[in-house]
């Protein structure tokens, strides 16, 4: 690794080791303290849940039930454990690979392979669950994220002093996206406005095959230092670390002193999707590595070593996760392909004579066929 | 019948301004005034954010200086920072944020300072500005309006003169509008700050000192009936039958709707009947209007300041051509910029569509 560039190790926040030992921590105990054995088996419990969904997503794949699917395969810890920290009035911008921030958002999983089946780009209602939908072009809604949070300081959804009501928003991104201008120019716009957002950059060390030592020479977190927002590195298979350093972030933006970058430093154990073939560009030694840091392990030992973890709780998520793949393959599979004439369907919100004349027309050639048929 | 206490209330929940209660609407009615293109613009501005709250605008100096074109003038001084935002130099950073604040309600107004800088906010207007609508279902509508002084004429250097509304005409999503007189910029202002889709408005920056009698009455007293139900989308988008004629038909938008007219006027004297065709709106095109014309008259020029190859008018053409073949008697015929980039600005009279080359088309299309 590097000395002090993006896949350094220094300054990362840590509060369970890699072995699950839990490490004190001056600045962020307050924000992990709180923290019950039930908040934690919680955690346990949707890392393991979205981990069978992404594992039963990639073999529906394989099926050709789907046409690509983005695994998300050890990244559950940044991805939980900053989605724990969320309140319902915060709002989430994803990018495309945040399936386990989409679990804490109450977004039923199933329901995201519509998009990764090609029956519709955009699978849930944002404003339902606060979480926008995936974003596959990189970094254009870290902008959105910074227009959003913007809306919500001059809405008075900021520094009211009331916590049912004082909001944030947290724009998910990657490594890959910091070289991106728009990430530039939302680092820019967030810190001159004040935006109330936090950017939560999960650095998994890959853009698809490049390295992030391609993105940058210094750790990402560097990047909000330039712009003056506060920033921080958090060991990103370190549920609990991940966990606390959010929740701080949150604070922090809600109350009004602006925006907050977050590098969570961890691992893309999977493909880029399931057309990628991290063979060709990286070593096999570097994932056993990480396998070793596994973000689940790593609290299961937690919760092990306290007792926290009983075998009948263990049983009754591997129950539910087995049920969860069931549900998703016989989902998947019976989806059908929905009327055609439904491409045509919200491409404006009021009616443009373009689509309305060419859906009439396409109309009238279906079921000229039909005709045909019936008079055979 | 309504009476004025029972006027329906506007989108932000607001009673929608009222003439002077217990006298008739007619009597509180301003009188037509003469404004300037820039000045119409500005007044539509006004009334949009008087009429909606959440009606904001967003720019580069748009604030204090009131915008390069002076478009803006006086608006921050009324509204304040938070409804009149100078921004960081950033385009995309611009339209982003502002889909951002739209998702939350608002309807932001953006200046892109001139058309050949509009190209760094490319992707977010095509691939997030343009789809989010379809993208979310219908969940998520994101009324922004983005204003851009266009054309030339002005003797400019490079980048302050194109005519890129092709480029975005391509992409589903978006209206694409262009006012040729005060009137229309004061009218299709408001109405496509009312439209719930993304709406670019091309403004013919050669054009914003021309004067014009402007009626502030009719847009209100559409936008008033319409109270969010039906908001002057399908308004802008109606072509104008800016002179009637019966042997040519000459369709023109923005800035060449004023050439198209001078046209005509020359061509009268040579007995030639002109009719001019102000498009007004380029997306969705309204090819009805011009089909109409074109069967009557049998001839089509096509006036664009933008080139010619793959331009509007190309599209106007195959239409046209499609839908009237058979009334025609001679091809369409294009006259718009070359396949170069725009030139210096010692060029730009070669460049641009001038009267010899629309009357040339005309002739062209009278001798079949």
């Amino acid at each position: 690794m590097s000395a002090g560039g993006p896949l350094s190790t220094d300054g990362l926040v840590q509060l369970l080791t890699a072995d699950g030992q839990r490490t004190a921590h001056e600045q962020f105990d307050p924000y992990a303290d709180h923290l019950t054995a039930d908040d934690l088996r919680a955690m346990w419990r949707d890392m393991t849940l979205v981990r069978a969904f992404d594992k039963e997503a990639t073999s529906l794949q394989r099926q050709g039930e789907l046409g690509l699917w983005v695994q998300s395969w050890g990244q559950e810890g940044a991805q939980i454990g900053s989605g724990h920290a969320l309140n319902g009035q915060d709002f989430v911008f994803p990018s495309y690979r945040e399936h386990g921030v989409a679990l804490t958002r109450g977004v039923d999983l199933v329901e995201v392979l519509r998009i990764f089946r090609g029956l519709q780009h955009g699978a849930w209602t944002p404003a339902e669950h606060h979480f926008h939908l995936y974003t596959l072009v990189i970094g254009s809604h870290a902008l959105h994220a910074t227009g959003y949070a913007m809306a919500m300081a001059k809405d008075g959804l900021v520094a009211s002093g009331d916590p049912a009501k004082d909001g944030a928003v947290v724009a998910y991104f990657g490594d890959g996206a910091t070289s991106q201008g728009d990430v530039a120019e939302a680092l820019t716009f967030a810190s001159v406005y004040d935006a109330p957002v936090v950017f939560f950059v999960q650095n998994n060390q890959y853009a698809i095959s490049e390295s992030a030592t391609r993105q940058s020479r210094v750790p990402i977190a560097d990047r909000g230092k330039g712009v003056g927002i506060p920033s921080v590195r958090v060991d990103g298979n370190d549920v609990i670390a991940s966990h606390a350093v959010t929740r701080w972030a949150l604070e922090h933006a809600r109350s009004g002193q602006g925006p907050v970058l977050i590098e969570a430093f961890t691992y893309r154990m999977g493909a880029h999707t399931t057309s990628d073939d991290p063979t060709r560009y990286r070593p096999k030694a570097e994932e056993q590595l990480w396998a070793e840091r596994d973000p689940i392990a790593r609290l299961e030992a937690y919760l092990t070593s306290t007792g926290e973890l009983s075998d009948d709780f263990r049983t009754e998520v591997e129950a539910e996760a087995k049920a969860l793949g069931e549900r998703t393959r016989t989902t998947v599979r019976a989806w059908t392909k929905p009327d055609t004439l439904g491409m045509f369907d919200h491409v404006y919100a009021e009616p443009h004579a373009s689509v309305e004349a060419e859906r009439a027309w396409f109309d009238r050639y279906q079921r000229s066929f039909a005709d045909q048929e019936a008079t055979r | 019948m309504t009476t004025l206490d029972e006027r329906p209330a506007t989108a932000s929940g607001q009673p929608a301004t009222a003439s002077a209660p217990g006298k008739p609407a007619s009597a509180a009615r301003p009188a037509p005034t003469t404004m300037t293109m820039a000045g119409a613009i500005n007044a539509g501005l006004r009334a949009a954010m008087e009429r909606d709250d959440k009606t904001l605008l967003m720019g580069e100096d748009i604030g204090a200086l009131g915008g390069v074109f002076r478009v803006t003038d006086g608006l921050h001084k009324d509204f304040g920072d938070d409804r009149v935002m100078d921004t960081p130099l950033a385009e995309s950073g611009i339209v982003g944020t502002a889909i951002g604040m739209a998702m939350r309600g608002y309807r932001p107004v953006i200046e892109i300072q001139f058309d050949g800088f509009i190209f760094p906010a490319y992707d977010q207007i095509t691939t997030q500005l343009a789809k989010m609508h379809y993208r979310s279902g219908g969940a998520i509508q994101l009324p922004v309006v983005i204003r851009v002084p266009f054309a030339g004429g002005i003797g400019a250097v490079e980048h302050h003169s194109e005519s890129p509304e092709a480029l975005f005409a391509h992409t589903a999503g978006l209206r694409i509008v262009s006012p040729a007189t005060p009137q229309d910029a004061f009218d299709m202002i408001q109405q496509a700050i009312a439209s719930p889709d993304p709406v670019m408005f091309f403004e013919p920056k050669a054009r914003y000192w021309d004067k014009g009698e402007v009626d502030p009455t009719r847009v209100k007293a559409q936008l008033d009936a319409a109270s969010g139900a039906s908001t002057g989308t399908a308004e802008m988008s109606r072509a104008r039958v800016a002179r009637e004629g019966s042997d040519v038909t000459v369709v023109a938008y923005g800035p060449t709707v004023r050439l198209a007219l001078q046209a005509a006027q020359v061509a009268a004297d040579d007995g030639t009947d002109v009719e001019v065709i102000d498009l007004r709106s380029i997306s969705p095109l309204d090819s009805d209007t011009v089909v109409t014309s074109a069967r009557k008259t049998g001839r089509v020029v096509v006036v664009h300041e933008a080139p010619t190859s793959f331009g509007s008018g190309a599209e106007l053409s195959s239409r046209v051509h499609e839908q009237a073949f058979f009334h025609l008697h001679a091809p369409v015929l294009r006259v718009g910029g070359f396949s170069t980039p725009y030139p210096g600005a010692v060029f730009e009279h070669d460049y641009l569509p001038s009267l010899d080359r629309v009357l040339d088309a005309v002739d062209k299309v009278m001798a079949h």
